[in-house]
């Protein structure tokens, strides 16, 4: 018997392999990248029986069309995706998130969409057949590093599945809410701006640009006046850092992003906010709210509780 | 002793060694960084060091600004080691082909190619940090006489390879990019490696010379490739 596996018949925008993130190389100027929304990255292996940080497939928009070949794989979804099952007799069944499904021999994996959100998560149990760079699974494909060559998933190509016997049947319910506001925390250059700038930044709609993807995200909205100094020497940056370049228009740093820069650092989102704020899709408004570090260590307290508690009412 | 401590968001740490950017205070902040990295202090994922900043991110699972800033703090590197260095020399082609901002470079600093292509081999540089994109070093200083601001509108896509120079420095595009340096020439040296044991043939601390190869010889190289 041959391998399971998939066969790509459309690789859907940005389709990646990956985990929980790469460590310790931001000296080497790599990103931590891995999947930008923790929650759903943990539910998916959960739901599927999958070890914590086994790799995953993430996708932003329109999700990739797979044909499965091989004796029996079960599949989970998670995010707020669109997408169905078209079976080998070409009968169709609407797919649901979070809830696992078995796939058998030629049975297709179509998902369309996600839905008023960015990214959304494919496991299969057992996972996939690939190896590690540096420890990790997470793909960078601005530096070409991680499994599939570093590249995102092509049309055509073949993914090869771990083997696994088991079928899994899980469910949970689950809504991915929104919230009122993205926390943020000030940061290090935050004197540099005018204080009509910052009374627009912590009240005023700020809009998701076009000009986003896993490496930062562009927002346009009232114009941020820096009083100082538009460039600073150039620095290390992280995950949520918020820069403002002379434009006036903030940048915030999504998983992938240049490990250095030099426009002064507004604010940082709180690690709490982080995954919903990378879920906003171009067009959707963001407000910022300023809050103080234990405040956001707080925050993140609940967060992960809240992350383990919805793992705990998966049947 | 780190004076300057501040929190960079609820999960990193932001040390300032000072203003200026200068081979001392960088020395500091890469032998803070080895020493950082050697003590495997728990919970931290990552250490981003820069010409005079050091920012170390942490897992707030494991632990918080606090803790890791009372460990930091007191660290005292007293003997200022020279990091462990090497010499690594960098071909480069500066054929018209891949000089792509050369007439904006004559123009500003009033010298002809020759002169700024030796201007530029005829020194060894330092390697201050690594890193926007995979590899990426910045080097320093270069000569007075051939330094000159970021380009007014930045590239969109810098071809893989270049290298460029601006204010004090000069660099190389690892992987394409976009990018703001004026470009005068191409390596065909694959200086990110993809070779876990060793990702980088530069690293902080480095000494760099680049020295100059002919197109035909650049085409001969298919490192790049």
């Amino acid at each position: 018997m041959s391998k399971n596996s998939f066969k790509v018949l459309r690789p859907g925008i940005n389709t990646t392999f990956q985990d929980l993130g790469r460590d310790n190389l931001y000296h080497v100027g790599l990103p931590f990248s891995g999947a930008i929304d923790k929650r759903n990255f943990l539910i998916s292996n959960s739901l599927i029986t999958n070890k914590e940080d086994d790799a995953v497939l993430e996708f932003a928009y329109q999700g990739p069309l797979l044909e499965f070949s091989g004796s029996q794989t079960s599949i989970v979804i998670t995010g707020n995706v669109n997408f169905k099952i078209i079976k080998k007799d070409n009968s169709e069944i609407k797919g649901e998130c979070y809830r696992t499904y078995n796939l058998n021999n030629k049975d297709c994996l179509d998902i369309i969409s996600t839905e008023k959100s960015v990214y959304g998560y494919l496991s299969v149990k057992g996972g996939f057949q690939i190896n590690k760079f540096c420890n990790s699974y997470s793909t960078t494909v601005r530096a070409e590093v991680g499994p599939n060559d570093g590249k995102k998933i092509e049309i055509g190509q073949t993914i090869i599945l771990n083997a696994s016997e088991s079928s899994i049947e899980k469910s949970l319910e689950y809504l991915n809410s929104k919230i009122e506001f993205i926390r943020v925390i000030k940061g290090t250059n935050f004197d540099y701006f005018s204080e009509d700038s910052i009374k627009d930044f912590t009240s005023k709609d700020f809009i998701v640009s076009k000009l986003t993807d896993r490496m930062g995200m562009r927002l346009s909205g009232p114009k941020i006046k820096n009083l100082k100094k538009t460039n600073i020497k150039s620095e290390g940056l992280g995950k949520g850092v918020i820069q403002v370049p002379a434009d006036g228009d903030p940048i915030v740093m999504l998983s992938d992003h240049g490990t250095i820069g030099g426009y002064p650092k507004i604010a940082v989102v709180i690690s709490a906010d982080y995954d919903k704020l990378a879920q906003c899709p171009p067009g959707d408004k963001i407000k910022f709210k300023i809050v103080n570090l234990t405040e956001a260590e707080n925050l993140y307290k609940i967060y992960t509780m809240e992350t383990k508690n919805i793992i705990n009412k998966i049947k | 002793m780190i004076k300057n401590i501040y929190n960079l968001g609820d999960a990193a740490l932001y040390c300032d060694f000072g203003n200026s950017v200068n081979k001392e205070t960088n020395l500091k902040v890469i032998n803070y960084f080895n020493d950082i990295r050697k003590k495997n202090i728990t919970g931290i994922k990552n250490i981003a060091p820069s010409y005079n900043k050091l920012i170390i991110y942490f897992d707030l699972e494991l632990t918080n600004y606090k803790k890791v800033k009372d460990t930091i703090e007191n660290l005292d590197i007293s003997t200022l080691q020279a990091a462990k260095t090497k010499i690594v020399k960098i071909p480069v082609c500066f054929d018209d082909e891949f000089a792509l901002d050369l007439e904006r470079v004559e123009k500003k600093v009033g010298l002809g190619k020759k002169e700024i292509v030796n201007q530029l081999i005829s020194q060894k540089y330092f390697c201050y940090m690594t890193g926007f994109i995979a590899g990426m070093p910045f080097l320093g200083d270069i000569k007075e006489k051939i330094r000159l601001d970021r380009l007014e509108t930045p590239r969109v896509k810098v071809p893989k390879g270049s290298v460029g120079i601006t204010e004090q420095f000069c660099n190389l595009y690892t992987f394409e990019s976009p990018g703001g340096w004026n470009i005068i020439g191409n390596s065909p040296k694959k200086v990110f490696t993809k070779d876990p044991t060793k990702l980088t043939l530069i690293d902080p601390g480095d000494e760099v010379e680049f020295f100059e190869i002919s197109k035909k010889e650049y085409s001969k190289f298919n490192e790049q490739k």
